[in-house]
């Protein structure tokens, strides 16, 4: 029996993406707009992209914020992708409606005069990047095994700024360092899109898959 | 650091990939799929596919390509041509791409972009450009129009490069993303096929005068095209068509001459 893990129905454009990376890595993915679905879910993945009032707002409208609160606190796997990961905090500086606040801090735009080296950089931060790992999360969560350095594709004009640096598991440079990933207990977060950075990018969802058991 | 990308673009028409070479580890060069799988595992950074298909009854042929694509390769997958609507932008989304381009559709109704943009996210909204530089001395000529002088050394052309429009290029880009596009795909109509070089100075004039990243594309023959692009065109991305499809030169072969050339690239 292959894995079973639920998709949140976040109404984002990624879901098909994402889907289709678990199953390449030999779960069964089912996408849910039932929030009693997570009931009994061994792993659950927020996926989005866009705006996060668009995600925040699909989250609340079927009814999942609390349910998935609740199977956050469960210590079952959880991964939070781009915008599914900056939810996870209060609020966001793209819009009015707050995030779940699992995790304590904001979500900001990248300032507009961002520069690296003297060269202007631009916003969206769009592309491929390299991440640097913790070594709690090199050692035991979805991202062991994942080499430093690795690159990982981007795409996102806000960046998460967690209260409790401590949750920040993966760090990326762009005219600043970002957080790149974060990780409380079996709850993960990646800001760039895992299932759009090849076969690195599918090592998460393997490691993902795994802890789901 | 965030590394420069280099992009192959695909034409297909009525879901074949069209004008390529077979390759020695293809079975089928006209094969969507199995050409996006060969330029991944080369290196590709994203993947553009860019719909020829001339009829509208074909439409739903490259949505199903796109879904094919999409769940085989997992990278960043663009697609363009024939884009009219929010509805039409929401299918190619929902198969799987992760950008779509809006090009005529757009300079007919230019609120298309922000009603993309609000539904999708900046991120989801290519606006493509066509230019082509004025005929000299700088007389904009447009069908059913008395020739009258140009602003801009350059002018937007629309519908695969067929019709010419008064827009310029330059302010056509900042406009857009004001409306809210993610990223501009800038074709030189001159530059096109010809093999001397992308359009430098119209590429650094985009580029400058935005703030959302710009890939630079026609004109590509030499390893040094795509440094100069990047450098001197101030460039976010490249992108080549014929000269990857058809084997002249090889992905993996651009980046490490643009990594020797001190230009961060994945996987070189």
């Amino acid at each position: 029996m292959p894995a079973r893990i639920a998709v949140v129905n976040t109404r984002a454009a990624n879901l098909h993406s994402v889907s289709k990376a678990l199953e390449k890595v030999g779960a069964s993915a089912e996408i849910t707009s039932d929030p009693s679905d997570l009931e009994n879910a061994a792993g659950v993945v927020l996926p989005g992209v866009g705006a996060s009032d668009a995600v925040m707002r699909a989250i609340n409208s079927q009814g999942f914020a609390e349910p998935v609160k609740q199977y956050a606190v469960s210590g079952r796997p959880l991964l939070c992708i781009c915008v599914g990961m900056q939810v996870l905090f209060e609020g966001s500086d793209e819009g009015e409606v707050p995030g779940l606040g699992l995790l304590e801090g904001r979500v900001r735009r990248f300032p507009k005069d961002l520069t690296e080296n003297g060269a202007r950089l631009k916003v969206p931060h769009m592309g491929w990047n390299t991440v640097s790992f913790s070594d709690e999360a090199a050692s035991d969560s979805v991202f062991a095994g994942i080499p430093q350095d690795s690159f990982f594709y981007f795409v996102h004009s806000y960046r998460c700024q967690p209260e409790d640096r401590s949750v920040i598991a993966g760090t990326t440079r762009y005219g600043e360092d970002v957080c790149a990933a974060v990780l409380s207990g079996e709850v993960a977060g990646t800001q760039f899109h895992p299932e759009k950075s090849g076969d690195i990018g599918l090592e998460i969802y393997r490691n993902f898959v795994k802890r789901v058991g | 650091m965030l590394t420069r990308r280099v992009i192959p673009c695909l034409d297909v028409d009525a879901g074949r990939v069209v004008k390529g070479v077979s390759f020695v580890n293809i079975r089928d060069a006209g094969d969507p799929a199995e050409l996006a799988a060969l330029y991944d595992s080369e290196g590709a950074d994203e993947l553009v596919f860019l719909d020829i298909t001339a009829s509208s009854d074909d439409r739903e042929t490259m949505v199903e390509v796109v879904r094919r694509v999409s769940s085989e390769v997992f990278i960043p997958l663009t697609v363009g041509g024939g884009i009219r609507t929010v509805d039409d932008m929401r299918k190619m989304l929902e198969a799987g791409a992760d950008k779509v381009g809006v090009n005529s559709a757009a300079i007919r109704d230019p609120d298309l972009i922000s009603r993309c943009s609000r539904e999708f996210g900046a991120q989801c909204v290519v606006l493509a450009i066509d230019a082509k530089r004025v005929e000299s001395p700088a007389m904009l000529r447009i069908e059913g129009e008395e020739p009258r002088l140009a602003e801009s050394p350059w002018q937007v052309y629309t519908h695969g490069g067929r019709r010419p429009t008064a827009v310029d290029p330059v302010k056509w880009a900042k406009l857009a993303e004001n409306l809210g596009a993610g990223e501009i795909l800038l074709t030189s109509m001159d530059a096109d096929g010809q093999k001397t070089g992308y359009d430098l100075e119209l590429t650094s004039a985009v580029s400058e005068n935005v703030s959302i990243p710009v890939i630079a594309s026609g004109g590509a023959g030499e390893l040094e095209h795509f440094y100069d692009a990047l450098d001197t065109g101030k460039a976010d991305a490249v992108l080549a068509a014929s000269l990857f499809h058809f084997g002249e030169m090889r992905i993996a072969e651009v980046k490490s001459y643009l990594a020797e050339r001190q230009v961060l690239v994945r996987g070189a």
